[in-house]
């Protein structure tokens, strides 16, 4: 079993909200100060589920990851998870791309390495939550997807998807090869081992220039959007908050009641 | 940018009827039809659902596509998009509009990429520059912590539009629209996935997406049996129980209770935030609650940030008391 997961290294979607800041002129997100990226962690995730098969039957697993100035300690986080291959699309031509342009880059890279039998996408960017990439990689490379995965068991040339509905999941059976999104509720990914990390410290990524994959700078990054980013801003919040205070929690409790009555929250 | 014209919304349809975000997505799309001064066209696609299209039209549609195959009996990727191809190259939308739900994220993006034209996901609102006419795509990034406002000058421009933003139209049912059935050509042998079993979670009480209170515990419950006293206040307000991301990684709740970006949206009229702290991506799922009231022992949580009402205080000490009261007060 041949696996590919695309991992995306993000901004710390748990930085403190407080530390969240938008540079309006440049359109863009500034990084918190102090706060390193990490792998989004529905990629992560993606490599759990990709580490669930290898465990249970064998396989390599690729992970793929673009971007510009990656940090190699953490993009090497799903190798020392457990994944066997690194390879970097890392140049300036990748950066600011859209789910059109990300995925049309990502998808020529995975024809480059050539052998898979499932590609694994987290189900969105913990960034920019487009939710796109996946299914756009699907439909450049004709493959059947299934999103929003919880589960993923395979066998006979075909993988049994748990896939996540509002009030369950619903089990989708998805002839190979095939791309698959994966959802939070496939639980925590794993630690990295020790001896895991150490393996990936000593692996070298391959690295991958726009020409590397054959596409045009013009396709690809900022310069291959299809949405056009108008405006980036931060909601403004009214952020009145009204504290019922009282001699014991148990008085502001029922200060807090009579309060809501009187108001006729309820 | 082409001659495509007009504002085309696909009516999803679950247990054979139109859901509830057919209407909104109705509602939203005559909006930006008249403002474009173009037609309003629905896509009725499933098994036995010809008998939807009247209703599709008293909600605001001029004209509906109706595509009814045994083969579309479940939603399926390949099946669902090979139709949605051929009906858009057939009418010719400029702007294509779609539910927030598990069908309409999986097909847009999708039907995205077969057009060669981009979407934008889980949008709040919509509206037509008056210059340049493109639609405007607003849509929450980073966890909720900002908007962003894309378009595009690919036709047709696709969204999907979060559930119970937009409001519907009330029904006309004397209004006029035509009806047009669309063969929908499909080969069994094309369609990669199939739908084996569908396994729903036992929902006791009230339906949390529908209930008008919501209680919701977060990672300072501590284990699952503090979950049972908001299951109690709960209850008594009429209301249901919902929980944040860690509530349910730890399983002390099923994943379907859980609030936030990627669980359930909740937009009820009081939303009562106990021990969680108010992350971006947990107030991303109840942030348009009309009422927040926020119990959380530490004073600088960010949840206080986003309430109007709040208790500094451990929930063990509070939420008896205040539970006691309620009950007093609604006699
Ligand atoms: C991509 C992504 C998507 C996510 N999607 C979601 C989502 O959909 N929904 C979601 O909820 N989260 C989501 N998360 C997780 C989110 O970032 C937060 O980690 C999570 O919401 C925090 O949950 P919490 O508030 O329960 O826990 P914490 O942040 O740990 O807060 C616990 C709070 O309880 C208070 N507390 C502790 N003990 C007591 C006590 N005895 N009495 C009173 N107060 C007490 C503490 O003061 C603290 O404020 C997502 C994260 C990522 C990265």
């Amino acid at each position: 079993m041949n696996m590919i997961v695309c991992c995306k290294q993000v901004i710390d979607p748990e930085a403190p909200p407080a530390s969240f800041r938008v540079d309006a002129g440049a359109n863009k997100v500034l990084p918190p100060q102090g706060v390193p990226p990490v792998i989004s962690p529905f990629d992560e995730q993606a490599v759990e589920a990709a580490l669930r098969i290898k465990d249970a039957q064998g396989g390599t697993i690729t992970a793929l990851t673009m971007g510009n100035n990656l940090l190699r300690d953490v993009v090497k986080k799903p190798l020392s998870m457990g994944a066997d291959e690194l390879v970097l699309l890392e140049d300036a031509a990748f950066e600011d791309g859209d789910g059109w342009s990300n995925a049309y880059a990502l998808a020529e890279a995975i024809k480059k390495i050539g052998e898979y039998d499932i590609i694994f996408c987290g189900r969105q960017a913990a960034d920019w939550d487009s939710g796109q990439v996946g299914s756009g990689i699907a439909e450049i490379l004709g493959l059947p997807s299934v999103t929003l995965a919880k589960k993923v068991d395979v066998a006979d040339g075909k993988a049994k998807v748990e896939r996540v509905i509002p009030d369950g999941y619903e089990v989708v059976e998805v002839s190979l090869p095939a791309l698959i999104t994966v959802s939070n509720e496939l639980g925590e990914a794993r630690y990295p081992t020790i001896k895991g990390i150490m393996a990936a410290k000593r692996k070298e990524p391959t690295v991958w220039k726009p020409a590397d994959i054959g596409v045009d700078a013009s396709n690809i990054g900022a310069n291959g959007r299809r949405a056009k980013l108008v405006k980036l801003f931060q909601p403004v919040k009214e952020g009145h908050c009204e504290i019922i205070e009282g001699d014991s929690p148990e008085e502001a409790a029922v200060g807090l009641a009579m309060k809501l009555r009187e108001v006729k929250v309820f | 940018m082409s001659d495509n014209k007009g504002v085309m919304i696909v009516g999803e349809v679950v247990e054979g009827k139109l859901s509830p975000i057919a209407a909104e997505l109705l509602g939203c799309g005559r909006k930006l039809a008249d403002d474009l001064g173009q037609e309003l066209s629905a896509v009725i696609i499933g098994s036995g659902v010809s008998g939807l299209a009247e209703q599709a039209i008293s909600q605001g549609a001029d004209k509906v596509y109706v595509v009814d195959d045994a083969l579309l009996k479940d939603y399926q990727t390949d099946s669902y998009l090979s139709v949605m191809d051929k009906v858009v190259k057939e009418a010719m939308p400029q702007i294509v509009l779609m539910g927030q739900t598990s069908m309409g994220r999986d097909l847009a993006p999708r039907l995205a990429f077969r057009l060669e034209t981009s979407a934008a996901l889980d949008c709040i609102a919509l509206e037509i520059d008056p210059d340049s006419k493109r639609l405007l795509q607003t849509k929450p990034v980073y966890g909720g912590n900002a908007q962003a406002i894309y378009s595009s000058d690919i036709d047709p421009q696709i969204a999907t539009v979060r559930p119970k933003v937009m409001s519907p139209l009330a029904p006309d049912s004397a209004k006029k629209g035509e009806v047009i059935t669309i063969d929908a050509g499909l080969d069994a042998s094309a369609i990669r996935t199939s739908v084996l079993e569908t396994v729903l979670e036992e929902v006791v009480g009230i339906k949390l997406e529908d209930a008008p209170v919501v209680v919701s515990g977060g990672r300072g419950m501590g284990g699952p049996e503090g979950f049972e006293q908001l299951a109690e206040l709960a209850k008594m307000l009429k209301g249901a129980v919902g929980c944040t991301r860690p509530v349910c990684d730890s399983g002390w709740m099923p994943d379907t209770q859980q609030v936030g970006l990627t669980g359930k949206i909740v937009t009820p009229d009081f939303y009562i935030a106990v021990a969680l702290s108010g992350s971006s991506q947990h107030m991303a799922g109840c942030s348009s609650s009309k009422t927040i009231v926020a119990i959380n022992k530490d004073p600088e949580a960010n949840i206080f940030k986003e309430a109007q009402y709040g208790v500094v205080g451990d929930w063990k000490k509070v939420i008896p008391a205040f539970t006691e009261k309620v009950k007093e007060l609604l006699g």
